[in-house]
């Protein structure tokens, strides 16, 4: 008798192997590729540019009087005055980074929060299940930004708080998203497999399930961030972000309002570059939501059934 | 086979098929078959092959990424090559019908029978005066029982063969000439399937319909099939009569496929086809075949064999004519170890439950060291949580479990960590059990720094020689699991439970997701270590064929009751209880059976 074990001839793959190992980015990168990705990196790219190298390029001091109020555009102030008479231009370019920085911290907060509280409701299951996701209800039934200044009201505009607020709100709904995604992979074999030796929770929750959970986080984390925008600019339109003198895009809509007839690029420009950035940071997330969906749906049979005809799905 | 009553004109005849990725790179080539009315075709071939490909252009369909590039597909002299969507819409269901492999993802499970089986009629509404009365015909034909209001059930209500037997109803309501079924039997019990079986041959050949089958179970095809088509690397390397091609294959690797059928006569090693089959895009020029063929020379390589006619039959091999009747066949099982007296495990009385319901009940089982010991069992036999219960698993259960003389807590996470070392488990699926985001090192290496706390240099030493024992090379420790064949998979998963040097291994169904020809070299590499680690292997199984081949003992469970238990040899030769005798006659077998004479030859078997 023979045993025959003949080992598999390796597979013709060595080359590929090496191109393929780390397979978070290579989701970003395959994002960027589609043409939908490459135009929301292309105007994140531009505000990000524009906020971050704007301080260092403004022509004048953000705070300083040098026209008119509300002067109309001119050789030496591009985009006119607003209600002090301060170069519009030169707040637009001091005025972004800040908001960027507090936007992106919230963000992470809040994914980070909502992400650890969606695996742990889903893997742990039973009560730490209920009292995670009640608690999520609770807080999803105020609306966001009333949710934020009440928060800010009772302890005082600090940015700190303001950042931490924002994405505060922001970890319910990513707890949602996050634990549906591990409801499914919680009862893989994988999973199984460590539990058989007695893992930890908290280990088999980091190192086997967190690993499989980075394109529904990386979706989340744009989207999350789109929203985070949104909310730090509202904030700072009612008055909540840094004191007066200080430039912020969100507050000089606000403050140049009355002036529109007269100068109304004090509160186009920055409004358009928050939208810009939204829409941009939206359409990237998208590419990316593409791209995670594409690589995961496979044909199956229902839907094979379905196109040839013999099936009656929807 | 051939219906006598026939016309002998041709329902489906497919001439120089080929079909292409998007990129380029061919799926199926220079395919050509035609069957008759009342004929099936077995289409068979390992996964990869590009069987279901061709099954499906068939309807004229080619899935997202491939197209069909050249070649005709005549069905009742029209070809489907071609045509629009519009056209193939009409000709899909009434003239080509479709059988899935998975009933259940093909029927919504939101409407009725009845309201699913009118929609496809009406879908043709020339194919029948009578809707109403041709359903309930199509179904008495199935075998369905109209009486039990089937029509007014939901999907879920049914089990999978009656599920599988309304998709072939479906596929009949139309009173189309040519019916694809894909792989339809592949997820039922081998009752149900040979049943199954019977109803497609039955309703095949009342109606006069061509029928092409799909399957990588050769066994399933010899006893219903007339002709038989063998795909390898998107080409049909073999094509002839059933009898023929199994009785005497002329292809090394029909040959290959053949040994690797376990049956449940004798106690026989299983030769496997080692390798795997190379996808598209990456297929050596010359012969496909030639990296995995024990016969390949120079001129294999040089360029491909154009089909010949050797003994009535088309083979693609340049050496037709000398590899003829070289089949090998495994030799005996050298006799098993003594069956020993001291018990390692012993279970006792034990009840499992799934909420309310009880799955196991009063189960008696003992396993004696250093052997191998088979549970065997229908589906919802409870073969599977008896695994379950006894690894860990399932922690809802009452009775007394003994290992090594100590008492098994229920739920890994009440045992502690020697026991859980000593008792390691493969999972059945090996395309589930494997974290897609880990190297194979890191996933062998995992147990490892879970119970031994090794230094960085003796846990790489240990995965390589784990790896080293499943026959994989160190350098697969890089590689990603969605880089590995299935089978390369399953031996990862048998390496991560033996790096850790366990007792008792739990295997569940091992091998059931794998082709007949990677399954014969699991069970074969199975057996290698069981017998040189002097390892207690508990076998769950659904294939009585496959015991013989590993196990001493057995256990046949049905219903969550064991009913019969004892040396494998006992049970299949003397089946003492009525369901272990119905089950060992509808484990499908090779009906032509290819004479045991040149194994020892053979250069299959090194």
């Amino acid at each position: 008798m023979t045993s025959v074990l003949v080992p598999d001839s390796p597979s013709p793959a060595p080359a590929a192997v090496r191109t393929r190992r780390r397979r978070g980015s290579s989701t970003l990168a395959r994002a960027a590729r589609t043409r939908r990705g490459a135009i929301g990196l292309a105007l994140v790219g531009i505000v990000v540019a524009i906020a971050v190298i704007g301080p260092f390029v403004a022509p004048y001091s953000p705070t300083a009087f040098v026209t008119s109020p509300f002067a109309a555009p001119s050789g030496s102030t591009l985009l006119g005055g607003d209600v002090l008479g301060r170069d519009v231009l030169s707040r637009v370019l001091a005025g972004g980074w800040l908001l960027l920085v507090m936007a992106s911290a919230a963000t992470v907060f809040g994914v980070v929060v909502g992400a650890a509280a969606g695996i742990s409701a889903a893997y742990l299951r039973g009560s730490t299940d209920g009292l995670i996701m009640r608690s999520v209800d609770v807080i999803l039934a105020f609306p966001s930004l009333v949710f934020v200044l009440l928060l800010v009201s009772i302890v005082g505009p600090k940015l700190w708080l303001i950042t931490i607020a924002v994405g505060f709100v922001q970890a319910p709904p990513v707890a949602r998203v996050l634990r549906s995604a591990t409801l499914d992979l919680s009862e893989r074999d994988y999973v199984k497999a460590v539990e058989l030796q007695g893992m930890r929770p908290a280990k088999v929750m980091s190192s086997e399930l967190l690993p499989n959970l980075v394109s529904p986080l990386m979706v989340e984390l744009g989207l999350r961030l789109t929203y985070s925008i949104v909310i730090m600019a509202g904030l700072a339109f009612l008055g909540f972000g840094q004191p007066p003198p200080a430039p912020n895009w969100g507050y000089m809509i606000q403050e140049n309002r009355i002036g529109l007839s007269s100068n109304p690029w004090a509160v186009i420009v920055p409004a358009a570059l928050i939208s810009v950035l939204t829409v941009g940071a939206n359409t990237f997330t998208d590419a990316i939501a593409r791209v995670v969906i594409g690589v995961e749906r496979q044909g199956d049979d229902a839907t094979l059934a379905s196109t040839l005809g013999l099936g009656n799905l929807p | 086979m051939t219906a006598v009553d026939a016309p002998p004109s041709t329902s489906v005849e497919v001439e120089d098929l080929q079909i292409r990725l998007a990129g380029g790179a061919d799926v199926v080539d220079e395919v050509s078959f035609r069957v008759r009315p009342g004929e099936i075709l077995g289409l068979v071939g390992e996964s990869g092959s590009g069987k279901t490909t061709v099954a499906l252009a068939l309807l004229g369909y080619a899935r997202r990424g491939l197209r069909i590039t050249g070649g005709h597909i005549r069905v009742g002299g029209r070809d489907l090559v071609g045509l629009g969507e519009g056209e193939l819409r009409a000709v899909r269901g009434a003239e080509v019908a479709y059988v899935p492999q998975d009933p259940a993802a093909a029927l919504n499970p939101t409407l009725r029978i009845g309201h699913q089986m009118r929609e496809a009629l009406a879908a043709h509404p020339d194919a029948a005066d009578d809707p109403e009365a041709r359903i309930a015909q199509v179904l008495v034909d199935a075998r369905l029982d109209l009486d039990s209001g089937i029509l007014r059930k939901y999907p879920h209500q049914l089990s999978g063969g009656q599920q599988q037997r309304v998709a072939i109803a479906m596929a009949f309501a139309c009173r189309s000439s040519v019916i694809v079924l894909d792989e339809p039997t592949t997820g039922l019990d081998v009752s149900t399937q040979r049943h199954v079986l019977e109803t497609v041959r039955n309703l095949c050949r009342s109606y006069g319909v061509a029928a092409v089958y799909v399957s990588h179970d050769l066994a399933v095809v010899s006893g219903l099939v007339s002709q038989v088509a063998v795909m390898y690397a998107g080409r049909v390397i073999e094509l002839g009569p059933t009898e023929r091609v199994f009785a005497d294959p002329v292809h090394p690797y029909t040959q290959g496929l053949l040994a690797a059928v376990p049956t449940p006569e004798r106690a026989e090693t299983l030769i496997g086809v080692p390798g795997h089959p190379p996808r598209p895009g990456h297929r050596p020029s010359g012969c496909s075949f030639a990296p995995r063929c024990p016969y390949a020379e120079d001129r294999c390589r040089a360029q491909n064999p154009p089909p010949v006619q050797v003994d009535g039959r088309l083979v693609r091999c340049v050496r037709a004519s000398q590899t003829a009747g070289a089949t090998p066949r495994g030799g005996q099982v050298v006799a098993p170890p003594a069956v020993r007296t001291e018990t390692l495990l012993q279970v006792h009385g034990l009840d499992a439950r799934y909420g309310r319901f009880a799955v196991l009940r009063h189960v008696d089982l003992r396993v004696a060291p250093e052997t191998c010991t088979a549970v065997v069992g229908e589906s919802g036999s409870g073969k599977t949580t008896l695994a379950r219960c006894i690894v860990g698993l399932h922690a809802n259960w009452s009775g007394q479990m003994r290992f090594e003389g100590t008492d098994l807590a229920p739920g890994a996470r009440r045992r502690d960590k020697e026991v859980l070392e000593r008792i390691q488990y493969v999972f059945q699926n090996p395309y589930t059990s494997l974290n897609p985001r880990k190297t194979i090192r890191q996933i062998v290496a995992q147990p490892l720094a879970h119970f031994r706390a090794l230094g960085a240099r003796e846990t790489d030493e240990r995965v390589v020689t784990a790896l080293g024992e499943v026959s994989l090379g160190a350098d697969f420790a890089d590689r990603y699991p969605d880089q590995l064949s299935g089978g390369e998979r399953q031996r990862v998963a048998i390496a991560r439970a033996l790096v850790v040097e366990p007792t008792l291994l739990v295997c569940d169904e091992v091998t059931s997701a794998l082709d007949v020809s990677v399954q014969a070299v699991i069970v074969e590499l199975l057996r290698r270590l069981q017998h040189e680690r002097h390892l207690t292997m508990l076998f769950i199984t659904h294939n009585l064929a496959l015991v013989r081949s590993i196990a001493q003992e057995a256990v046949v469970l049905c219903d969550g009751r064991v009913v019969e238990s004892g040396p494998v040899e006992e049970i299949m030769e003397r089946p003492a209880d009525p369901y272990t005798v119905r089950l060992i006659q509808d484990v499908p077998k090779l009906a032509h059976r290819v004479g045991a004479g040149s194994g020892g030859a053979s250069p299959w078997s090194p």
